[in-house]
């Protein structure tokens, strides 16, 4: 009786301090625990895609992903990367339209936002007109060019006219069809690097800039040695988010100038050649290896942006 | 220190069906229950065509015989074709009938296993008669000997040209491709602002209308042993043909992009003296809504070449079932509805060429075309031969690797090295896929 009496009040503390083990350390970690369904989430969505695609690049998958496919290492990547004919001009493209796009975007974006920077009469009507563009889906903005830059009935064309200037092969010509896709790409995000640098630009203090007028430094001056470095980290942030967007562009590529990039691939940038090798060749392994270098070369690319802000910042 | 238990307890729960929660989600939901044997709703995918538009408009008729439901999904060719490649690889038991290109992904399909076996169904009813339809079509349409999927649409490639313009030049209408090039050049020079000729020039879809001339030079694609023919001296011929036409007597600023669109809209607009394009998409130049030459627009069959008139007679379109569709039975309801005779005539009076011989046979099946074009037809089907692209599995990129010479040509570039580049390219293709 007594040692049946004895066992309750052992065991009970024994079970009270499990679960309060328990529950301290849930207490601790809370912060884990609610952020885990959401790290669960995207772990899942980012690492299973990757995971299947770093898969597929070693196997020689075609036809359809749910047939048999064999094993076949790195054939895939020596293939690719020894393929002068359509991979590496596709990287050089790639860079070129991401690089030119950019240069531009930051040259006017800066221009446009020191513009707009003080206040003027019809601010408000300007700043909505530079808006628009950024507003229009790219496939849309893709259609709307490719009406205007059409060789017979186009805008553009009828336009040179006027001046008396002889008709352009525009988005039809093997070689003037990267600059074209360029400029369109430089009208509808131009806008995007303005807004960016407009708001660095308002945030700024004015007292640095006036000293340096006190000091007699000229507008030149004070935009080169004062602006420019106040506001390098708002730039580095455009840079970064602008060069992301343009390296994996791909609607408006395909808008205007459809699959494989033109007859000639003369727009063809890695992500169109890897949707080119997915959806007309259904050559998915090979597809997916030149999205594991694409993601590779971008993840590096980031890497050095992301370096550079930091070194800024300090 | 109770409540603290009970607050972590409750914390620790909802983590648990949070995590639970995003889990379930990302396994999307799939299935769809609705693809169960026997459902009501049958789930149809179409390409845009008028041969769509034709069927859309007459599903009431039979939504209202069978008591089902027709669900359309309607895409341009393009996405049609991504949408395939994404939902079939994955698996989808969400399209029950699909409309697919028999000479573009036929083999493709069947072999992976996405069309399911007809073979018995055709046969089944003898009042739908599964003999009726054309040879080449049905030939398109059978892998392995098993029936995978019904015609629809068929075409060939005819000449579409501008009456007044050659009675202004004082010309007959071209037999052969010599006297086209003649009468191209002739009315070029006569009117600096038309085109003599014009066609597809973009390096994939000009391959199909290609095709034509290449068969009129006595050329093929692969020869009877399985190998790349594209660098014999008939095909060099044909692409240099080709490439000439429209770099010489073609429109100014030619791009060489082009698909039937953008050659369609030279010819409508009145930019060209000929055109060659397939039959079925005749409507686009003789509907004075879309086309300023309606008037005076005529069709003649394929000119013929060293070899003669040659044009491709191909079934463009047909339909499949999906198998892994849940409602096969009441999918080939569809099917069979689709391509009985009373809808292929009703449809073939509204310009979209049939497969079917008895509604060729019918004077009605042909009253609604041009006199010319009904001609042309006839005697395309004659001549006609049945593939106006590899027959191959990768049919995309064969494409691109044959239809490279015919834009070096367009653009005045060295056809020859092009033609046999092309053909080292193309046997490595072949030797590839027999592998």
């Amino acid at each position: 009786m007594m040692a049946v009496a004895a066992l309750p009040p052992k065991r009970l503390p024994q079970k009270q301090t499990a679960w309060k083990s328990y529950s301290d350390w849930a207490n601790e970690h809370r912060k884990w625990l609610f952020a885990a369904p959401a790290m669960i989430f995207v772990a899942v969505l980012i690492a299973f895609p990757l995971g299947w695609t770093l898969y597929l690049s070693l196997t020689d998958a075609s036809g359809s992903v749910r047939a048999e496919s064999e094993f076949i290492g790195f054939e895939n990547y020596a293939d690719v990367l020894t393929d002068t004919e359509r991979f590496w001009p596709a990287v050089a493209r790639t860079f070129v339209f991401t690089a030119v796009a950019l240069t531009v975007q930051l040259v006017l974006g800066m221009a446009i936002a020191l513009l707009l920077w003080r206040p003027f009469k019809g601010e408000k009507w300007v700043r909505v007109a530079i808006l628009l563009p950024l507003v229009a889906t790219p496939v849309a903005v893709g259609m709307m060019w490719r009406l205007i830059f059409d060789p017979n009935i186009g805008f553009a064309n009828q336009l040179l006219g006027f001046v008396g200037i002889g008709p352009q092969p525009w988005l039809s010509g093997q070689y003037s069809a990267l600059p074209t896709v360029i400029f369109i790409d430089i009208w509808q995000w131009t806008p995007m690097v303005v807004i960016i640098l407009l708001a660095g630009l308002t945030s700024l203090s004015d007292e640095p800039d006036e000293a340096a007028r006190i000091d007699g430094a000229s507008a030149w001056q004070r935009f080169r040695f004062v602006t420019v470095p106040l506001l390098m980290p708002t730039i580095i942030v455009a840079i970064l988010l602008r060069s992301i967007d343009a390296l994996k562009t791909f609607d408006l590529l395909y808008a205007t100038k459809g699959r494989g990039g033109g007859s000639f691939h003369e727009v063809e940038t890695l992500n169109v050649y890897a949707y080119g090798l997915s959806f007309d060749y259904n050559d998915y392994g090979v597809s997916s290896t030149v999205l594991i270098i694409f993601f590779i070369i971008i993840v590096a690319v980031m890497f050095l942006l992301t370096r550079r802000r930091k070194e800024v910042q300090k | 220190m109770e409540r603290r238990n009970s607050r972590a307890l409750a914390m620790t729960v909802l983590t648990s069906v949070l995590a639970a929660a995003s889990l379930s989600a990302c396994s999307g939901g799939g299935g769809g229950g609705e693809g169960d044997a026997g459902s009501d709703t049958v789930r149809v995918t179409l390409a845009n065509h008028v041969w769509t538009d034709a069927i859309v408009e007459a599903i009431p008729e039979f939504e209202e015989e069978t008591g089902l439901t027709v669900e359309v999904t309607q895409l341009g060719e393009d996405q049609l074709s991504a949408q395939y490649n994404v939902q079939l690889n994955a698996g989808t038991d969400e399209i029950d009938v699909m409309m697919y290109r028999p000479l573009q992904e036929g083999k493709l399909f069947a072999q992976n296993g996405y069309l399911a076996d007809l073979t018995e169904r055709v046969s089944s009813n003898a009042d739908w008669e599964w003999d009726d339809f054309q040879e080449g079509p049905v030939d398109s349409t059978t892998f392995e000997e098993q029936v995978v999927g019904v015609p629809t649409i068929t075409e060939r490639e005819v000449l579409y040209y501008r009456k007044d313009l050659l009675e202004k030049a004082g010309l007959e209408v071209p037999t052969t491709l010599e006297e086209l090039e003649a009468a191209a050049k002739q009315i070029k020079e006569q009117n600096p602002d038309i085109a003599g000729f014009v066609a597809r020039t973009g390096k994939s879809p000009a391959v199909t209308q290609f095709s034509s001339f290449l068969y009129g030079f006595g050329g093929e694609f692969i020869d009877d042993e399985g190998n790349s023919a594209v660098d014999s001296p008939e095909a060099k011929e044909a692409y240099a043909y080709y490439g000439r036409m429209i770099n010489e007597y073609g429109p100014a600023n030619v791009s060489t992009d082009m698909s039937w669109p953008e050659a369609m809209a030279i010819f409508t607009q009145g930019g060209s003296a000929f055109y060659t394009e397939a039959d079925s998409l005749y409507q686009n130049a003789t509907d004075p809504a879309n086309s300023q030459v309606a008037e005076t627009v005529g069709f003649a069959p394929m000119p013929a070449g060293p070899a003669g008139s040659k044009p491709y007679n191909v079934p463009s379109w047909g339909l499949g079932i999906n198998e892994a569709s849940g409602n096969q039975d009441n999918a080939w309801k569809f099917i069979e509805w689709a391509t009985s005779k009373d809808m292929v005539m009703q449809i073939q009076q509204e310009g979209v060429p049939g497969p079917r011989n008895s509604v060729w046979q019918d004077p009605a099946g042909t009253e609604t075309y041009p006199e010319d074009l009904a001609a042309a037809i006839e005697v395309s089907a004659e001549n006609g031969v049945g593939a106006d692209r590899p027959l191959v599995i990768n049919v995309g990129e064969a494409r691109e690797i044959v239809g490279d010479p015919i834009v070096v040509g367009i653009t005045d570039g060295d056809v020859d090295a092009a033609a046999d580049a092309a053909d080292e390219a193309f046997q490595q293709f072949l030797d590839d896929e027999r592998e």
